[in-house]
């Protein structure tokens, strides 16, 4: 409870952030639904009348999170409230009403409310509040193991809900989980293994193979401290890689054999692996043991990408990668929304065509334009200016929480916050990044901008709580 | 890890990184990118395109020479194109069924391309089919009807001289991004020269569509459609009367004749024989095949194009030359025996001798002019022949021979003059003399007039000593567009003497039968014609007739050149057809119906050999 004037204290510059944020969303989303026969913003039969009732109520909730509630009861509650929500995204699955084929949503009367939103909070307190434990060890196995079973157990749910896209917002945690100890290595593996997959499927294994070998040496060079004799060996060895080919050419040895490019390609590296294999054994250089190790890992994956991306992902699914690496661009199926996406945006120019002059997104070209593609509208009126203002916000705000979490004394805040910040970041990656084509379409919302009540709620609760952390500390 | 920044700030930066990758790709699509904001256009905005009515083209008494009536364009937008009888609409248009399936083929594969936009399918449907199209229209969806203006021309003449439109080609949109595919442009003439006075601007009526591709209302209540604004029209120096006349003379021969009035410039006839038929100009890419093979060359405009070797005609300008050097007076006098007979010699006819100016002119005499030429070249004022050569080439350019003289007609030539450089390159350097270059001096040899040089030149003759840029073109109902043909251009000759060749002209036409005038026999009473008659020697068949003159003496009103292609003597075609001209315009009536009817039974396209 908050007495006096301590609300003075409270972080005026995210609740400043948080509240330009709901205003351009629900100024934008005015714009994309509008039409002339219902010209007032207010007129709740419209989804701007709507979010305005959202956005009042998420005052509300954001009020009472920092003066009714006393932040206590989170730390206590954490496993009641992680337990409750596994409730939900279970009862979800058979209660709830099918939405454009997910079963995620729960529906009272007019309320539409998706339990997979609560349940990134719940997640976030219960890892808080394991990891702030008195005796809890980060690097033993059980540690492991009762982490990723906090984290995995909903997301399993959640991918049960058809809703991928929303379960997929839980490796967020490996951000947080990084900061809390983490080796780097598994999040340079992580965005590895994302470059190769691309790389595999919009070249070629080959291609691959020689990017990630390249890494590797440079990897080994830069740790090494004789990084020029490195970076020379590689200059010497990428045409030696990329004409090993060549190699089946020679007369003599194609009458013999006909063997793929990577063969060929292997004769060169194998070699060279087996001597770093060596020398890192030799020399018992931990890190070298792991960039042997990645490298076996790697390979493996590049070699499993066809397999993983032909029978494990849904048609739908496959189709905006192919569409996104421009492998198989179908402007009317799996590309239409993207296209039309970066049509609007596109021409907004540089000061956008303003307030309701939108013609891309008021027409209907684009779909989900007032929730997950909110900034087709932002980029369209308000243009390059309006667009960058928007990430500047988010910007802002991410490096602020992260930098407020850094600063707390309780492990509990502290993880709190760096989750959160993790969670609002990856939002913010994935949500404008395919709407501005580098990203596939993953249906998730932008925070505090895109149409709909359970995701503002949610990521009210969410800021606010943390906001209310924050709090006590600077008392 | 080998540097260490904290992990706090390695998450930072890489939201950082983030951050700047997607201000990047939005620089790119927002401010680099031009294709999303055209693509955005033909998203949202259905443009109907409203043309404009071009403007007329009048002649000098507001008679109107080019008008307009409407015609239908049908407009194919393929993207709202869904299956329909195509049988029906091919008897509708008189299409041709195959044709007409290969059409819509071709644009269902680049339907991508072509996204939101209309084109022409059928081109100037005539208003009979049009209505019967409104009829059914309901049943062709993504076809509409655009109304469109072509030509029509109430005056039964002066195709050459109006020029035509036509739909613009792929070259020419390649160099005039502003126009679009299906506008239509001048080509040729007036039409050409004065596009932009003439095309007006286009408008457009601007409607939304949404998603589903339906037009779903007029954009911002019609705020920003445009209203088409009719193309300025255009008062010409044509009188329409008289160049009717003078297709109507030139009928049935090849040849020029083209009439100046001498203290404007004004050009009031510009015929080119023969032409291009009024009747086909409206809709002339149907027969345009037709008319760039005919042998006769239609499309070629002589009048301004072909340069031909003036002929006797210019004698004037010799004498003239010889005047204001000096080396030749009034009273000079030459004896001719048929003939100059130095060097390789040049012919004359049998005529009284000895001549002196007037009398020179009058009768046309060769040998006069020979002595006259070589005296210019070889003058003893100048050190050299070469030098003599330069004085006499730059005296000839100031009457605006061998050069374009700057009308606001498309395509005019600039004809030939030689230089020193012609005569060293065929006799070598320094090694030509006057009489290797005798053929000037009776307006042969390496010289080329078109037809209009010479129309000028009479002008010139008409107005002592100085022309008016000669022009087809006033102004407009309210303004003067040509305030540049208004500028004097003097010759190097001065004006007294030009009186005395005048005297001559003016005896070749009036005097008795039997004196031995040139022209004796296209006088008319009280009109006062001064004329100069030439015969044309050419390669490609009998002479060339040619005829200058202007009328009355005294304040000039016309000054003509009627030059007529393998006609013969100059006195027998081009004379009587240049004096009738003179008649009517200056009387408006043909007094001398047997001279009249002579020249309209005259059939003289079989003298050419066709080349």
């Amino acid at each position: 409870m908050i007495r006096g004037n301590e609300y003075k204290q409270l972080d005026w510059q995210l609740i400043l952030c948080y509240l330009i944020l709901m205003l351009i969303g629900w100024v934008s989303i005015f714009s994309a639904v509008y039409d002339e026969e219902h010209g007032h913003i207010l007129d709740i039969t419209q989804r701007y009348g709507m979010q305005f009732i959202w956005i009042v109520t998420s005052v509300v909730i954001a009020f009472i999170v920092l003066f009714v509630i006393d932040p206590k009861i989170y730390s206590t509650l954490a496993w009641l409230i992680y337990g409750g929500s596994l409730l939900l995204l279970l009862a979800v699955i058979f209660l709830g009403i099918e939405v454009n084929g997910s079963n995620s949503w729960f529906e009272f009367g007019p309320v539409r409310f998706q339990p997979a939103e609560i349940s990134k909070i719940a997640t976030t307190m219960a890892l808080a509040s394991l990891m702030s434990g008195y005796n809890f060890r980060f690097k033993s196995i059980e540690g492991y193991a009762k982490i990723a079973l906090i984290i995995l157990i909903p997301m399993a749910i959640i991918v049960m809900q058809k809703e991928t896209g929303s379960a997929l917002i839980y490796g967020a945690f490996i951000l947080m989980l990084y900061r809390e100890g983490l080796s780097g290595w598994y999040i340079s593996l992580g965005i590895m293994a994302i470059l190769l997959f691309l790389i595999t499927l919009s070249s070629s294994p080959f291609v691959a193979v020689i990017v990630l070998t390249s890494i590797m040496v440079i990897a080994r060079g830069v740790l090494s401290r004789r990084a020029i004799v490195h970076l020379l060996g590689l200059a010497a060895l990428l045409p030696l890689m990329i004409l090993s080919p060549r190699m089946g050419d020679i007369p003599a040895i194609s009458q013999k054999i006909d063997l793929p490019d990577v063969f060929w390609l292997s004769t060169i590296i194998v070699p060279l692996l087996l001597l770093h294999i060596i020398s890192a054994i030799k020399s018992k250089f931990k890190l070298y043991q792991n960039i042997a190790l990645s490298f076996v890992l790697a390979v493996i994956l590049i070699f499993s990408v066809e397999f993983f991306f032909e029978r494990i992902l849904k048609d739908h699914q496959r189709a905006r990668i192919e569409n996104l690496l421009g492998i198989n661009v179908d402007l009317k199926g799996a590309g239409y929304n993207v296209h039309q996406s970066k049509i609007a945006i596109g021409s907004g120019g540089f000061w956008g065509k303003g307030f309701l002059q939108g013609t891309q997104t008021k027409f209907n070209f684009v779909p989900e334009q007032s929730t997950d593609f909110i900034f087709c509208t932002v980029g369209e009126e308000w243009g390059f200016v309006g667009s960058s203002f928007l990430i500047f916000l988010y910007l802002f705000m991410i490096i602020r929480i992260y930098n407020l979490a850094e600063k707390q004394k309780d492990t509990f805040n502290r993880v709190y916050g760096y989750s959160l910040a993790s969670i609002m970041f990856l939002h913010f990656f994935i949500n404008i990044g395919m709407t501005i084509g580098i990203m596939p379409v993953i249906g998730i919302p932008l925070p505090f901008v895109s149409y709909g009540g359970s995701s503002l709620w949610s990521f009210t609760l969410f800021l606010f709580i943390f906001i209310r952390l924050d709090l006590d500390r600077r008392k | 890890m080998a540097f260490d920044l904290g992990k706090k700030n390695i998450l930072i930066l890489g939201v950082i990184v983030i951050a700047l990758v997607f201000l990047v790709q939005l620089f790119y699509l927002q401010i680099l990118d031009e294709e999303y904001k055209v693509t955005a256009e033909n998203n949202a905005y259905r443009y109907d395109v409203r043309y404009p009515a071009r403007g007329l083209i009048m002649d000098r008494n507001k008679k109107i020479l080019a008008g307009n009536e409407t015609a239908y364009d049908i407009m194919i937008t393929p993207y709202e194109v869904k299956p329909f009888d195509t049988l029906d609409l091919c008897n509708i248009f008189d299409l041709d069924y195959l044709e007409v399936r290969g059409k819509l083929k071709e644009y269902r594969k680049n339907r991508r391309r072509i996204g939101f936009q209309s084109m022409p399918f059928v081109k100037q449907a005539t208003s009979i089919q049009y209505t019967i199209f409104l009829e059914k229209a309901y049943k062709f969806p993504g076809f509409s009807a655009v109304s469109r203006t072509i030509r029509n021309y109430p005056y039964n003449s002066g195709a050459n001289l109006l020029g035509y439109i036509t739909e613009a080609d792929t070259s020419f949109l390649r160099k005039n991004p502003e126009y679009r595919r299906g506008d239509y442009i001048g080509k040729t003439g007036i039409e050409q020269s004065y596009e932009e006075v003439l095309k007006g601007k286009k408008g457009h009526n601007i409607f939304l569509r949404d998603v589903h591709n339906q037009v779903k209302s007029s954009f911002a209540d019609g705020k920003y459609d445009l209203e088409a604004v009719p193309g300025m029209s255009i008062i010409s120096t044509i009188d329409a009367e008289l160049q009717q006349y003078g297709e109507l003379l030139m009928r049935n021969k090849i040849g020029s004749l083209v009439a100046i009035e001498p203290s404007t410039g004004e050009i009031l006839t510009l015929v080119s024989s023969p032409g291009i038929d009024v009747t086909k100009l409206a809709t002339i890419n149907k027969y345009y095949s037709e008319l760039v093979n005919d042998p006769l060359k239609p499309l070629f405009n002589r009048a301004v194009m072909s340069p031909y070797p003036p002929g006797s005609v210019f004698k004037l300008v010799n004498a003239l030359v010889g005047l204001e050097e000096g080396v030749l007076d009034s009273d000079t006098r030459y004896s001719c025996s048929g003939g100059y007979h130095v060097g390789r010699g040049v012919a004359c006819h049998p005529h009284p001798s000895p001549t002196d100016l007037t009398r020179s002119i009058m009768m046309s005499c060769n040998t006069y002019y020979c002595h006259v030429f070589r005296n210019i070249i070889d003058n003893p004022k100048y050190s050299s022949v070469t030098e003599g050569f330069i004085r006499w080439k730059e005296m000839v350019e100031s009457f605006g021979f061998g050069k374009k003289l700057g009308t606001d007609f498309p395509a005019e030539q600039g004809g030939t003059l030689p230089s020193t450089g012609t005569y060293d390159k065929i006799h070598g350097k320094d090694k030509w003399k006057s009489l290797s270059i005798i053929s000037l001096a009776i307006g042969q040899g390496e010289i080329g007039t078109t037809p209009l040089h010479l129309a000028n030149f009479a002008a010139t003759v008409a107005n002592r000593g100085y022309y008016i840029v000669p022009h087809v073109v006033r102004g407009s109902p309210d303004t003067l567009i040509n305030t540049e043909y208004r500028e004097k251009n003097y010759t190097k000759v001065s004006t007294a003497n030009f009186e005395k060749i005048i005297e001559g002209m003016f005896l070749a036409v009036n005097s008795p039968p039997g004196s031995g005038a040139t022209a004796s026999r296209v006088a008319v009473k009280g009109l006062d014609i001064c004329g100069k008659t030439g015969t044309a020697q050419n390669p490609h068949g009998k002479d060339h007739s040619v005829f200058i003159c202007f009328a009355p003496r005294d304040n000039p009103k016309i000054a003509i050149v009627a030059y007529i292609e393998n006609a013969g003597f100059g006195a027998t075609w081009a004379a009587p057809i240049a004096s009738l001209l003179t008649e009517m315009y200056l009387t408006r009536k043909i007094e001398r119906k047997d001279m009249e009817a002579f020249i309209l039974q005259g059939d003289l396209i079989g003298n050419t050999t066709v080349r």
